[in-house]
């Protein structure tokens, strides 16, 4: 198996030490076929245990290795090092607060995913003990793209939006609020409305489209994002012609 | 109410940003042409006029101004905030006054051809 | 163990220069500039000719020349590259439409506008007397 030495470049901080953040040069001997989450774990193991940085399952479903790579924000798990240069600077994620090192302070955004009431919300009473929700497989493939989310925030660190004004309540959380809409068993729309109806909700995207080009899942959160634009728009004009919106 | 505002506004760009991503580039390559000196039959002033006086000609016209008028003002809101032109609420009150503007234009000119 | 967590300046005005996508952003939305820019010549036009055939003559002179020209033409591309064609492929993301279990393609919504473009196109040219 052929190894490759790569040079990678890691944004250190240390917030008792440190008055801004700094670079780290490390040489990784690596695999072909190693990610460059491999490399970082190499550097912590053999090279520098002092490293800080959030990684779990390898394997792209528990989102929290994202980082800059070389100036794209990426899930480390998924990105094959044969595909990147010689030389990698690794950044913490865009748009976060550092912690320390490539550790982000995420309170933001997790904060703004509680907002948009991410569950089932019933008006009607739910189906009895022994009999389920009805959803056909047509019914589900209208949401199903937007339950990938892994909530690894790489959406984020896309976002100029987001970056521009942090009030901006952002892809993830937006998706994941289309998610529930579009869920057939849910009748909480108008619940949400406010908080995406707001200027920070849905009305601060200028659909750059980043966002669903960096996500690993493939949520499509742009997407997500112009469907609500369309549905706000539209339930404002229903509105004014006296036509009830559909419970849900 | 906040969603009053933005869905309309929003609504009138998405309208203005569709219907003008299919006439302007005709549009467009019309003052080229003319620009060459060749100014089509339909341009010369006896049969455009007659169009602009139609009732189907005055609609088509006015719809294409407006629509886009408020497309274009809407999306310079955003990019004067893209590039950090923050006073937003200024922003937006000139970029609708220029739209509000050429509409009323759009109309009386439109309305005097006859 | 204190936390004192580090926030990166960006800059407001330079932002879009960091990655080459946010730079083809930025050349999309200027064209909301011709957007503006054709609507008012328009109306100037329109001026013309709800005053007198002499004014819309002297409109249509006006409009000549080879700046004019070369305007105009780069303009067209430019519209159509960063305008016309970035619109129809984002279009199926805000509109899907879904038959049953499957989902239209994108493509086909895409093409769809496109086809549509070309025949709206045609007739304002036959409109025009251009064909």
């Amino acid at each position: 198996m052929g190894t490759r030495n790569l040079e990678l470049e890691v944004m250190r901080y240390d917030p008792e030490k440190d008055k801004e953040p700094w670079f780290q040069s490390y040489t990784v001997p690596c695999n072909e076929d190693w990610v460059i989450l491999d490399a970082i774990n190499y550097i912590k193991d053999n090279l520098d245990t002092t490293l800080a940085y959030r990684w779990s399952c390898h394997m792209m479903v528990c989102g929290s290795c994202g980082m800059m790579v070389n100036g794209e924000p990426s899930l480390t798990c998924k990105t094959f090092v044969r595909e990147l240069p010689d030389k990698v600077r690794i950044e913490p994620l865009e748009n976060f607060p550092i912690e320390r090192d490539l550790v982000v302070v995420l309170d933001d955004v997790i904060q703004k995913l509680h907002q948009v009431q991410p569950y089932i919300i019933r008006k009607d009473d739910p189906p009895p003990e022994d009999q389920e929700y009805i959803q056909s497989r047509g019914s589900l493939a209208k949401f199903k793209q937007l339950t990938m989310c892994i909530n690894c925030m790489c959406c984020y660190a896309a976002c100029p939006q987001y970056s521009l004004n942090k009030d901006f309540i952002g892809p993830a959380a937006l998706a994941l609020a289309h998610r529930y809409n579009r869920d057939n068993r849910d009748q909480g729309k108008s619940d949400r409305l406010d908080i995406l109806a707001d200027h920070d909700g849905v009305w601060d995207c200028s659909f750059v489209g980043a966002c669903s080009e960096v996500c690993p899942k493939h949520v499509d959160p742009a997407a997500a994002i112009q469907q609500m634009k369309v549905d706000g728009a539209v339930e404002f004009w229903k509105q004014k012609m006296g036509i009830p919106g559909d419970k849900s | 109410m906040a969603i009053a505002k933005k869905a309309v506004v929003w609504g009138l760009f998405a309208a203005g940003g569709t219907l003008s991503s299919f006439v302007f580039p005709a549009l467009i390559a019309l003052f080229l042409l003319i620009a060459t000196g060749n100014v089509p039959n339909g341009l010369q002033f006896e049969q455009f006029h007659t169009f602009a006086s139609s009732w189907l000609g005055k609609a088509c016209l006015f719809i294409v101004l407006f629509l886009s008028l408020w497309h274009a003002a809407h999306r310079l809101r955003v990019v004067a905030h893209d590039f950090g032109i923050r006073k937003d609420t200024l922003v937006a009150n000139t970029v609708y006054a220029v739209a509000a503007i050429g509409t009323v234009l759009a109309a009386f000119y439109l309305f005097s051809i006859s | 163990m204190s936390r004192n967590p580090y926030v990166r300046p960006i800059s407001t005005t330079t932002w879009y220069m960091r990655h080459g996508r946010y730079k083809v952003y930025v050349l999309r939305e200027l064209t909301s500039f011709l957007v503006m820019f054709y609507s008012f010549l328009t109306l100037f036009g329109l001026y013309a000719l709800s005053t007198s055939p002499e004014r819309w003559e002297a409109f249509l002179v006006s409009q000549q020349g080879a700046g004019m020209i070369v305007f105009h033409a780069v303009a067209l591309l430019y519209f159509l590259f960063f305008q016309t064609f970035p619109w129809f492929k984002l279009a199926p993301k805000a509109m899907p439409v879904q038959v049953g279990e499957t989902k239209v393609p994108d493509n086909a919504i895409i093409i769809g506008h496109y086809v549509a473009w070309a025949v709206l196109t045609l007739f304002i040219f036959w409109l025009a007397g251009v064909l």
